[in-house]
């Protein structure tokens, strides 16, 4: 095909991209939306694979071995280890443009300035995106522990790290200097940049990594693009720009629902100080049996749920619909509230609800559903923590002051369905556990649900 | 002045970029971090181009494992998305 019209195509697959994404943003037009953008990426594929002169080969064999890959990974994984995979995805995406740059940098030949920039900054990019994101994804997975990593002078290593990698970028920019000792300069670059990575994100607690991976799918889209800087591709810019640019409008909107800054996020160091935090609390936690429960919810008008990560964990979802859909049979109105920014990533408790089949017009939003909290009679919360806790909102020592919380405190009563006695994920203590109107159900969410819904049929 | 033309063109991709992310509600978060983690998996052109090079070296094995990994990115971004969204329809025709 001749060059313009593989430029003519690539346009076309960039519409397909804008609108694709637009459609995204709204519920009645997103599935519709991810087709039209995979359309644009077949378009985009195809008309390259037309471009003349390429050995076909070793493309069909990472084609077909790329695929399988992808397609089993994403039609075994349950829907409660998507943020993972997703964080997963996105390395290797990263990963991809970082070997798009070197492979460009080892063929050799007269390039200018220009193109020794972009390559070290498809480097560096796809680096840290590839090394971060695997961080994510072992926080998220449960494989390493959540909790947020520091050790002394850490911020200045980082720095360090960081201007060492810039700075060898530089050298490598620099005319007649690339040909001598260019291939180690861009081993230690590309060690740097995965250094980059894992430095970066291991002191972010695991509660802050949807933003994490949000941020770092914009650094892939960034990657991308810098990647269409070094093969002087158009299809490339503008669609890794265009996942830059939205991945960063994304991560800002997360950190905005926790009332903090992308930097407090970044840099904070974030649910490392759990105990000096521990404010006095009065009162005790009471625990409450299953059939005690029975007895209060058989007589409740209005249940309120609130789902959290430890609803994923427990894969309760199914049983919660069960339980929600006894309780209205039996004349109660039920709800489920859905916080910003509960779950591991924003959204992730309505995607859980959804493969359940909980109705659309029984799932909440916060500001909706803390207007009628006082009327509600129990409000059960499953396995989410800090998204209840009422410090945000009274103790103004609390880290997480500010935060905006479902008020299930404001709730006649309060069930909180939970493994064991200890703080939640951010390592804050919850004071809504030792509250007046709170009762604590121990064990696992789903094993609980099961015995209420059990109790309700006989 | 073709370097100029790019940059021209990433500087409004940014743009459109921020435009195209302003109302999106909390719920679709997910899919769309998802969704558009396939796209930044356009990566996968530049990929083609490189494990397509005629002559066998260093350069074009790096190629083939920047293809293998771009098209994972692409196809399971893409998969992954369909099947969370699908959950969403079914529930809207009832």
């Amino acid at each position: 095909m001749p060059d313009d019209l593989i430029n003519v195509s690539y346009i076309v697959s960039a519409i397909l991209f804008i609108l694709g994404i637009k459609m995204l943003g709204s519920a009645s037009t997103a599935v519709r939306g991810n087709r039209i953008s995979s359309l644009g990426m077949l378009v985009a594929v195809i008309v390259t694979l037309t471009k003349g002169g390429l050995d076909y080969h070793y493309i069909i064999i990472g084609l077909i071995i790329g695929s399988v890959i992808g397609l089993v990974a994403a039609k075994k994984v349950q829907m409660t280890g998507m943020p993972e995979l997703v964080a997963l995805f996105n390395g290797f995406g990263g990963l991809a443009s970082l070997l798009v740059g070197w492979s460009e940098f080892e063929k050799g030949g007269e390039g200018n300035w220009f193109l020794y920039s972009v390559i070290c900054i498809a480097i560096l990019i796809g680096g840290i995106t590839f090394t971060g994101s695997l961080v994510a994804y072992l926080k998220l997975s449960g494989k390493v522990g959540g909790n947020a990593v520091v050790f002394p002078f850490q911020k200045f290593i980082n720095l360090l790290v960081m201007l060492s990698a810039v700075l060898i970028g530089l050298i490598l920019i620099i005319p007649n200097n690339v040909f001598e000792n260019g291939a180690a300069l861009v081993w230690a670059l590309i060690f740097l940049a995965l250094l980059v990575g894992v430095l970066g994100v291991i002191p972010i607690g695991g509660g802050d990594m949807p933003v994490v991976i949000a941020l770092l799918n914009s650094f892939s889209g960034l990657g991308a693009a810098a990647a269409g800087f070094v093969i002087n591709n158009t299809v490339l810019v503008v669609a890794g720009c265009l996942v830059g640019a939205s991945g960063l409008i994304l991560s800002i909107i997360m950190c905005k629902a926790m009332n903090r800054s992308l930097a407090n996020v970044l840099f904070g160091g974030f649910g490392t100080s759990s105990s000096s935090s521990g404010t006095q609390v009065e009162g005790e936690m009471k625990a409450l049996s299953v059939e005690d429960s029975y007895y209060v919810l058989e007589a409740a008008q209005s249940v309120v749920f609130v789902p959290g990560y430890g609803m994923a964990v427990a894969q309760a979802q199914h049983v919660v619909k069960e339980l929600s859909e006894i309780l209205e049979r039996n004349g109660a109105e039920v709800r489920h509230a859905v916080h910003p920014v509960a779950g591991r990533m924003p959204g992730h408790m309505n995607v859980l609800l959804a493969e359940a089949d909980v109705p659309y017009e029984q799932l909440c939003e916060m500001e909706e559903v803390n207007a009628i909290m006082p009327t509600v009679d129990v409000a059960i919360v499953i396995g989410a923590n800090d998204v209840v806790n009422p410090a945000a909102i009274e103790d103004e020592d609390s880290p997480i002051w500010g935060m905006p919380i479902i008020n299930v405190h404001q709730a006649k009563s309060v069930f909180v369905l939970k493994r064991g006695q200890g703080a939640g994920y951010s390592g804050i203590i919850n004071t809504l556990f030792f509250r007046e109107n709170c009762r604590m159900i121990y064990g696992d969410a789903k094993a609980t649900i099961s015995g209420i819904v059990s109790q309700f049929d006989e | 002045m073709e370097i100029i033309l790019l940059l021209f063109i990433f500087v409004l991709a940014a743009f459109l970029g921020f435009e195209l992310i302003s109302k999106v509600p909390s719920q679709l978060h997910t899919p769309l971090m998802s969704g558009s983690n396939a796209i930044s998996g356009i990566t996968i052109v530049g990929a083609l181009i490189a494990s397509g090079q005629t002559d066998a070296n260093f350069s074009k094995w790096l190629g083939l494992a920047a293809l293998i990994l771009a098209t994972v990115n692409v196809v399971g971004g893409y998969f992954v998305t369909d099947r969370m969204l699908s959950m969403f329809k079914t529930k809207k025709q009832k």
